[in-house]
């Protein structure tokens, strides 16, 4: 037992150490998504924004005079893990969490907030459950919904291929089943109904029986509910089996890795989001920034740069980091962020989010203009 | 020819083309129940294994701008089976031979515990992202139109092709290796009575290593084949693979080297099938439905002998 008291007492004077934040002068606010597993590339993006912002604003000063403490969790957008990783960030005394990345990691994560009184804000997560059924009312995003992104692909597709057959396919997941069902009905109600509807298995490798269902029902367009991944796999087999059908998805494909994994078949694949931050006036210096330490900040870098800036503002505004009065204070009013302006609504939805299409050619993406 | 025969051919082809791989695989895990009567559950993390050897040996080709297609193939071939044995070896020297003779669960566990260690050591060696197979390739690879009616055809890529000769081949060679030659004599002698096996000479560790190498080198060869086919991997495709041709060598009887290679085709045409005709969501409902039926009404699989009971 000798033996053993002294690491004990080690381990006891560790653990003293670190559940004290309290007394640095420090703020601690966390940033969660899937740092490793399939959707890593996401998860990067996410801390390349977040790491920036901190790092902005305490060169200005910080934030109430106290510089900020980044601590980072990874949910592999896992639900299971998501919950973990919130409690683990609360352990370390964080005010304040921009994330978790998948809508199926965001909402469970955000019960564990609530009780604990954190407020989150989310620059990636699109599911309209996030906010419509939030345990509280410390839950704000960035970035649009899946019923304002639906209820622009929705009639778009209609339009756009009226009187043709066109597929529904998503991978089961809150994020990807929300936003195929959401375009589904916008579709639907604009006088088109789909001809295939069916739902994969993200993690899998072979879609090539879906592939030839659609053939055989002589599918003009698809419409993917999901992510990337499972998008390259799904388009690949199409073009392999000669199916041309173009592939619509959600804001999920922003990334260029679906150009890598897809090879010469991302040509054409279109997606939407929101209009293109990295171009805004707004955006400039820390676009340039980004680019001169070697990085693009694609996808969701800036809109968690956003979420953290908006927290900083807020927070500077109320004078506290309590999350009820922040929450509040961040509903007042409309905030300049480096995606423009930004206003949220008594949901802690965004009050304006504007979509647009992007298409993918030669291994990169662009707006894809009026068309 | 009306497009319902060009969509059932087109499903064929791509139950095949899945049945094949799957099949592969099971072969691995039949031939290791077979011999110590073992699940050898890091079974389907070989095949990932190989998949990754594979792919790091075209990248390498790729750097040295190596292209023709017969060379190119014996090198990765070598080089990735090569590698993939050495790890099915090391498997079971570190995690299997000195549980020999313990308990039948003891191993069992060692199995998974294997699974999972080798799954994140790829995890960190290789990081979590897919990767992709680099475009060099693509172009070498093309399709065969075979029949075409009502606007759409039915094709077969090379790929496909690929892995179904491949996999006939395989299958041929290996049921004549354990028909003919005196290593499979070896190990149809342990798989019957190991000791007595032993008694009369049989080295017992060099045929079950033996065992674990031609298994391991099957798993890298369905994985070098996934890798041309699919186009890019990660690290967690031998959960689901393992399974999925766990499943088939119960289904076709474990321990029978055919009953592998059915329960292999067997369930990739389940998968394929009732994708196509019913529900893509509920494919795997229908093949572990199957898998329930088959072990109800036999036990033992469809190509499987009942145990006879040793005394």
């Amino acid at each position: 037992m000798r033996k053993l008291a002294l690491p004990i007492i080690a381990a006891a004077f560790a653990s003293a150490l670190a559940i004290t934040p309290a007394w640095s002068e420090e703020i601690v606010i966390g940033m969660a998504g899937p740092i490793t597993g399939d959707l890593a590339e996401f998860g990067a993006q996410l801390v390349r924004g977040a790491e920036k912002a901190v790092e902005d604003i305490n060169k200005a000063g910080g934030v109430l005079g106290k510089q900020l403490k980044l601590e980072k969790g990874d949910d592999q957008c896992d639900p299971k893990q998501a919950p973990i990783v919130a409690n683990d960030l609360i352990s370390k005394g964080v005010v304040f969490v921009a994330g978790h990345f998948c809508s199926g990691s965001s909402i469970p994560a955000s019960s564990v907030y609530a009780e604990e009184g954190i407020l989150q804000i989310t620059p990636a997560s699109t599911n309209p459950k996030f906010t419509d059924e939030a345990p509280s009312n410390l839950t704000f995003r960035t970035c649009g919904r899946d019923d304002q992104q639906g209820d622009f692909a929705g009639p778009w597709v209609a339009e756009k291929f009226k009187g043709k057959n066109v597929a529904i396919v998503h991978d089961k997941s809150p994020y990807g089943q929300g936003l195929a069902d959401l375009t589904k009905a916008a579709m639907n109600k604009a006088g088109l109904t789909e001809v295939v509807y069916e739902a994969i298995t993200a993690g899998e490798q072979d879609y090539t029986a879906l592939v030839t269902k659609m053939k055989d029902s002589k599918i003009d367009a698809i419409y993917f509910g999901g992510y990337h991944p499972e998008a390259a796999l799904i388009v690949k087999q199409a073009r392999e089996q000669g199916l041309e059908a173009p592939l619509l998805s959600g804001d999920a494909l922003n990334t260029l890795e679906f150009a890598t994994l897809a090879g010469k078949a991302s040509d054409g694949v279109m997606f939407t989001n929101a209009a293109e931050a990295r171009n805004l006036p707004s955006a400039k210096a820390v676009v340039e920034e980004f680019r001169a330490g070697g990085y693009e900040p694609e996808g969701y870098t800036l809109s968690t740069y956003a979420a953290v800036q908006v927290w900083a503002a807020a927070v500077a505004e109320a004078g506290t980091t309590d999350s009820a009065k922040v929450a509040e204070t961040l509903r007042g009013k409309e905030w300049d962020t480096v995606v423009g302006k930004l206003g949220f609504d008594a949901k802690g939805d965004l009050t304006s989010a504007a979509y647009v299409w992007y298409v993918f050619k030669d291994g990169n993406y662009a707006e894809a203009g009026s068309m | 020819m009306s497009s319902d025969v060009v969509t059932f051919t087109q499903q064929l082809i791509n139950g095949l083309t899945l049945g094949s791989v799957y099949g592969l695989i099971a072969i691995g895990y039949t031939m290791v129940y077979g011999i110590i009567g073992m699940i050898n559950f890091a079974h389907g993390d070989i095949y990932m294994i190989g998949a990754f050897h594979s792919l790091i040996a075209i990248l390498v080709l790729g750097f040295f701008g190596i292209t023709w297609v017969p060379l190119a193939l014996v090198f990765v071939l070598v080089f990735a089976v090569g590698l993939t044995a050495l790890y099915g070896w090391a498997v079971e020297r570190i995690a299997y031979r000195p549980l020999r003779g313990s308990s039948r669960l003891a191993p069992l566990i060692s199995a998974i515990g294997m699974s999972i260690l080798l799954q994140n050591f790829v995890l960190l060696a290789q990081g979590a992202r897919g990767k992709p197979l680099p475009h060099v390739t693509e172009d070498q690879f093309g399709k065969v139109p075979l029949f075409s009616g009502d606007g759409i055809t039915a094709q077969i890529t090379h790929e496909q092709i690929m892995i179904i000769l491949v996999t006939i081949a395989l299958m041929i060679g290996f049921t004549l290796a354990i028909k003919r030659t005196s290593l499979g004599r070896q190990q149809r002698a342990c798989e019957q009575d190991m000791k007595m096996a032993a008694l009369v000479g049989v080295n017992i560790d060099r045929t079950i290593a033996l065992t674990f190498i031609m298994g391991a080198a099957l798993a890298c060869i369905a994985g070098l084949m996934v890798t041309l086919y699919y186009g890019f991997i990660d690290f967690y495709i031998g959960f689901v693979a393992g399974i999925k041709a766990f499943s088939a060598a119960v289904v076709g009887g474990i321990g029978s080297l055919p009953g592998a290679m059915l329960g292999g085709l067997l369930i990739g045409f389940i998968e394929v099938f009732f994708s196509g005709y019913v529900s893509v969501d509920y494919k795997d409902v229908a093949a572990f439905g199957v898998l329930v039926l088959v072990l109800i009404f036999r036990p033992t699989g469809l190509l499987g002998r009942p145990e006879i009971e040793k005394v």
